[in-house]
C-alpha cells in the first residue's frame, strides 16, 4: 500500500472516533434530560456540569478531526 | 474559491492575506484579514458596550441586554468560584465576549458583497492559544500570588493513601498542564470544522446548479442547501457553546487557583 492511501484509510478511521463522540455527547444530554425530568428544581442548578461534561465529551471527538485534517493536508 | 477544476477548496477561507505590508526590523507584522476582523469585532464590542452603559434608573432595551451579559458572567463566577470570584468578572467577561462576538463575526454574511469574505479569528491555532495562555496565566499568577508554594498542593487531593503518591500527582500535574492546549484547541478545531463542512456543503449547492445533467440540481442542490440552512443554525448555537464553555473553564480553574481544593 502506497503511503498516500494509508493516509486516506486512516483520515476515514479518525472518522469513526467522532462518530462515537456523537454518541457521547448524546449519551450527556440524554443522562442530563433524564436527571432533570425526575427532579425538575436541581435542573438548573447542574446546567454548568452538564456543559463541562459536554465540553470534555466533545473535545475528544474534535481530536478525532484535528488527526484526520493532520493526515490529509499536513503528513 | 473555485481552482481550474472546478473543485471548491474549503481551506481557502482560512488563507490569511497581507492588506498592508509592514516591516518592524525585519519582522512581517502586516495589517492582516486577521487583523481587520479583530478590529471589527473590538469595534463591535465597543458600540454594544458604549450603548449600554448609560447607567440609568429605568433600564432600556439596550442596557438590558448588557446587564445580561454581565449579569449572567457574575452569576457563573459566583456559583464557581465564590464571593471573591467578582475580581475577575472583567477578565473572563472580556475573553467570552471577545470569542462570541469573533466566532459570529465569521458567521456574517459579508461574502454577498463581491470580492469580500468573512474571516473568522478565532479559527487559528495562534489566536486561540493566546486567549488560552491569558486563561492559564491568569490562573497560575493568581495561584501562586495567593498561595506561594503551597499553590503545589493542587497537584494532591485531599485524602490521597500514601501508597498512591507516586502516581497522583505526577496524573494530576499532567490533567493540569494540558488545560492550556485544551482550552485553545476546543475553540480551533470547533470553529475550522464547522466552517470546513459549510463550505463543502455550499460546493455541493455551487456544483450541482452548474453540472450539465437537468435533473442534478434538484437532487443534490437543493438537499444540500435546506441541510446548510439547517447546519448554519448549528453552528450559530455552537458558536454560543464555544465562547460559553471557554468562559466557564476558565471560571472552573480560576476556582482552583483561588480555593485550591
Amino acid at each position: 500500500m502506497d503511503a498516500e492511501a494509508a493516509q486516506m484509510i486512516g483520515a476515514g478511521l479518525a472518522a469513526i472516533g467522532a462518530g462515537i463522540a456523537a454518541g457521547g455527547v448524546g449519551n450527556v444530554f440524554s443522562s442530563f434530560l433524564q436527571g432533570a425530568l425526575r427532579n425538575p428544581a436541581a435542573a438548573d442548578s447542574q446546567q454548568g456540569r452538564l456543559f463541562i461534561g459536554f465540553a470534555a465529551v466533545e473535545l475528544l471527538g474534535l481530536l478525532a478531526f484535528v488527526i484526520a485534517m493532520i493526515l490529509i493536508f499536513v503528513a | 474559491m473555485a481552482g481550474e477544476s472546478g473543485k471548491i477548496d474549503p481551506m481557502y477561507q482560512f488563507k490569511i492575506e497581507p492588506l498592508a505590508q509592514l516591516d518592524l526590523a525585519g519582522y512581517d507584522v502586516s495589517f492582516t484579514n486577521s487583523s481587520l476582523f479583530m478590529v471589527l469585532v473590538l469595534g463591535a464590542l465597543w458600540v454594544f458596550m458604549a450603548g449600554g452603559m448609560k447607567r440609568e434608573m429605568v433600564p432600556g432595551r439596550w442596557q438590558m441586554a448588557v446587564e445580561g451579559v454581565t449579569g449572567f458572567i457574575n452569576n457563573m463566577l459566583t456559583a464557581n468560584v465564590g464571593p471573591e470570584g467578582k475580581k475577575y468578572v472583567p477578565l473572563v467577561f472580556s475573553l467570552f465576549m471577545f470569542i462570541l462576538m469573533a466566532n459570529f463575526m465569521g458567521m456574517m454574511p459579508f461574502g454577498i458583497v463581491p470580492g469580500v469574505h468573512p474571516f473568522t479569528i478565532t479559527s487559528h491555532l495562534t489566536v486561540t492559544a493566546v486567549l488560552a495562555l491569558f486563561s492559564f496565566g491568569t490562573v497560575l499568577v493568581v495561584g501562586f500570588w495567593r498561595h506561594g508554594l503551597h499553590f503545589f498542593s493542587l497537584f494532591v487531593p485531599q485524602g490521597t493513601p500514601l501508597a498512591l503518591m507516586w502516581l497522583i500527582p505526577v496524573i494530576e500535574l499532567f490533567s493540569f498542564m494540558i488545560r492550556p492546549f485544551s482550552l485553545a484547541l476546543r475553540l480551533f478545531v470547533a470553529m475550522t470544522a464547522g466552517h470546513i463542512l459549510m463550505k463543502v456543503l455550499a460546493g455541493f449547492v455551487i456544483n450541482g446548479l452548474n453540472a450539465e445533467a437537468a435533473w442534478v440540481p434538484m437532487i443534490v442542490s437543493f438537499p444540500a442547501f435546506v441541510l446548510m440552512i439547517g447546519i448554519t443554525l448549528l453552528e450559530l448555537l455552537v458558536c454560543a457553546i464555544q465562547a460559553y464553555v471557554f468562559a466557564l473553564l476558565t471560571s472552573l480553574y480560576i476556582n482552583d487557583a483561588v480555593n485550591l481544593h
